[in-house]
């Protein structure tokens, strides 16, 4: 049975290439992010995002001489490095020509360092924030649609400043990813000529925060910054604080946003504010048309997933080759200027471009801008909570 | 140089919080003191208990909750205690039945006793993790503040806000109740006079003619009602969920031992005593310093004394120094 399954899933897919162009040239690009653990609930939408890329491509039949693009799903569990390095080991076996992923800054590390670079392949990770991802030896073969979280610290004091913030009281979850972007504030604000009271850690799952609130109180501030989880100790610090009334505004970093806080807190948290990556504008509008009823086009990290699958296969056709040591070089010429704009749903128009020898400069859904060792300078949106929702009030 | 101020703050986030769990450590102090005094080990069980009794009255109040029975202003779930006790004392009579009996014909010596408690926390905790799940449930209802920090600061004019919880005005008044019970209990009626006659010298005691299954599971029975009462206070007024009640085994322990194992008062007194050194060493005390003290001689640091990581840290050394320098605690129980 499993045979007849596979023969036929194998002459399907033969025939869609046959129907394509005629030309059997095939590309593979794999698509290694967490179906299952902690960020399960985004890694449908950031798959799909990928493959609405790769069918587009395939569709315009203009990439390679109308080559067939076909994605390969794999999971990395988003905090299994186990599991992440062996399914990538079995997709550079499947021979993969390119790899989006990893999802999450731990596993997307180990699956460089034990499997990119030791088989040259060139990875692209939609959502991988860590700033010890920008230092990292990578032969130039990892970059990345995500900002770095060192980029959301300045974006933090900026939207702090503006606000006519002077001093904050701040405490982030005791992990790396609260370290990393509690010392990225802390450096950008003061840099900024902000005064940082305190800055001390909270551990999650704890029933009580009121000592913590206590500390937190007794070094005043305009207002506190939580680097926390929305979930987890993050909320308790808030539910405690706004009980003791030792903060009534909070400034509230990426893992801070989400539905479930201003639900949760209620009305009290009306005012705070804060940023997630994400951009507005043209992109993402024509993506989430293009995206239809499929799948969220909105939902985090699935537009830089889209833009993951669309740099590889520009970068590809800009190199007329599908080896990694071709086209990796080209990814950072493909994403920014010079060069005609390209948005989503216009990969024909840009991969024709190309063709003729021009340049182009991918905006897509993300407005991706590649700065650094590789990765976007990022775009984020500006969240303030008003009647207990999260509005989008700008864009940064 | 503010006194008021100082006062207020002080109160708002080191008195009146501390009191709250010090309440809450005695009466989860006094279940493990009772078991010492009258079972002769020490139950390791107990903070998985006070998960499961508390268990019971979550599931008792989302069910008043879904047919409308409220207490108005109070939380809906000091109604469902008294079956929630009744529940937590079938579970122990169970275990006890099931488990404790059999060790205790054996005349096991304490040690065993203690390893066994842990076989029995590991499967109270498994069971409460099957029923509710490991993650937060939100269970309380009715009136969230006495007085709110802002209401207060609007009504005194005061710069500082005081905030005083339901949760924590109920916690105390029903420790309060709680612990006058007990002290009834124990000191008046025949039952208790036989059960502190069976902790001081059990062989007398059977002399005398005191039926020991009978005293086993009187001391169960106050025990479940002691440990229910606990595990709801605190979820009440901090957050139920399964984890945090196996955490909270180390400052009960604690602050039985520090007020002496086997004494009542000993747990009650213990009960404060962690609480306080807890709150007031990792307190950041500049706001209060800067309110109390003339200008010009204010902290500019944080005068914090220990990080409040450190918070479990703080019940440990306790327990060391009065385990080296008064091993039977500050009121005379047994040594361990």
């Amino acid at each position: 049975m499993k045979k007849f399954l596979m023969a036929t899933a194998a002459t399907a897919l033969m025939s869609g290439a046959a129907f394509a162009g005629g030309h059997a040239k095939e590309v593979k690009l794999g698509i290694l992010i967490g179906f299952t653990g902690p960020i399960e609930s985004l890694a449908p939408a950031m798959a799909a995002g990928a493959e609405l890329a790769m069918k587009e491509a395939t569709d315009s039949g203009l990439l390679l001489d109308s080559a067939t693009v076909v994605p390969i799903r794999a999971d990395t569990n988003c905090i299994d490095n186990g599991l992440a390095t062996s399914n990538a080991e079995r997709l550079i076996s499947e021979g993969i020509n390119g790899l989006i992923g990893g999802d999450c800054s731990g596993v997307t590390g180990a699956i460089l360092q034990n499997v990119a670079i030791p088989n040259g392949m060139v990875m692209i990770s939609p959502s991988a924030t860590s700033p010890g991802l920008t230092t990292v030896e990578d032969n130039d073969l990892f970059f990345r649609t995500a900002p770095s979280d060192a980029r959301e610290g300045e974006v933090m004091a900026d939207v702090l400043k503006d606000r006519g913030i002077t001093s904050i009281a701040l405490t982030y979850t005791n992990n790396d990813y609260g370290k990393g972007l509690a010392d990225a504030i802390t450096t950008a604000f003061e840099a900024a000529g902000g005064e940082v009271t305190i800055s001390a850690a909270h551990e999650d799952g704890k029933g009580d925060y009121s000592a913590e609130v206590g500390a937190l109180a007794s070094a005043g501030g305009d207002l506190l910054v939580v680097a926390g989880y929305l979930d987890q100790g993050g909320l308790g610090i808030i539910q405690s604080s706004l009980d003791s009334g030792a903060y009534d505004t909070f400034g509230l970093p990426g893992g801070m946003i989400g539905d479930s806080l201003p639900a949760n807190v209620g009305a009290d948290l009306n005012g705070s504010f804060g940023q997630i990556a994400g951009s507005g504008g043209e992109g993402i509008e024509r993506l989430t048309a293009l995206a239809g009823d499929a799948f969220d086009a909105t939902s985090p990290y699935s537009p830089e997933s889209y833009d993951a699958a669309a740099l590889f296969m520009f970068a590809m056709q800009a190199a007329n080759s599908t080896d990694p040591a071709d086209y990796g070089p080209k990814i950072m010429d493909v994403a920014n200027a010079p060069g005609e704009k390209i948005y989503p749903g216009e990969l024909a128009k840009g991969l024709q471009i190309l063709k003729d020898g021009g340049e182009i400069d991918y905006v897509g859904g993300s407005a991706v801008e590649l700065i650094g060792p590789g990765e976007s300078a990022g775009s984020y949106r500006e969240i303030e909570v008003k009647d207990g929702k999260n509005e989008t009030v700008g864009f940064r | 140089m503010d006194l008021l101020n100082a006062l207020v703050a002080l109160s708002n986030f080191v008195l009146i919080p501390a009191i709250a769990y010090g309440s809450q450590l005695a009466l989860g102090a006094l279940g493990v003191t009772l078991i010492y005094g009258i079972l002769r080990f020490s139950n390791f069980a107990h903070g998985d208990t006070m998960a499961f009794g508390a268990m019971i009255a979550v599931l008792v109040t989302w069910w008043m909750q879904s047919v409308g029975i409220g207490l108005g202003p109070l939380p809906t779930a000091l109604l469902a205690l008294p079956f929630a006790i009744l529940g937590c004392m079938a579970f122990l009579l169970l275990t006890d039945r099931m488990v404790y009996r059999f060790y205790r014909e054996q005349k096991a010596k304490p040690v065993i006793l203690v390893i066994v408690s842990m076989g029995v926390m590991f499967i109270t905790n498994g069971l409460v993790r099957f029923i509710i799940g490991p993650g937060d449930q939100r269970f309380s209802d009715g009136e969230r503040f006495i007085i709110s920090a802002r209401d207060f600061k609007a009504m005194t004019g005061l710069k500082e806000g005081l905030a005083i919880k339901t949760t924590q005005g109920i916690t105390v008044v029903v420790a309060v109740i709680c612990v006058a019970l007990l002290f009834w209990f124990l000191n008046r009626t025949r039952t208790g006079k036989s059960m502190r006659a069976y902790s001081d010298n059990e062989d007398l005691a059977l002399l005398s003619g005191i039926n020991p299954e009978r005293v086993v599971m009187y001391t169960w029975l106050i025990v479940a009602a002691l440990a229910t009462t606990a595990g709801v206070l605190y979820g009440l007024d901090k957050s139920y969920r399964p984890f945090v009640y196996f955490q909270l085994l180390l400052p009960i322990f604690a602050s039985a031992i520090v007020g002496g194992l086997g004494s009542p008062l000993g747990a009650i007194a213990g009960g404060f005593l962690i609480a306080f050194s807890e709150v007031l060493i990792t307190y950041a005390w500049k706001k209060v310093l800067v309110y109390a003290l003339p200008e010009g001689i204010e902290p500019t640091g944080l005068a914090q004394l220990l990080s409040t990581d450190y918070k479990f840290a703080v019940s440990f050394v306790i327990l060391l120094i009065v385990l080296l320098f008064r091993p039977t605690g500050l009121f005379k129980g047994q040594t361990i």
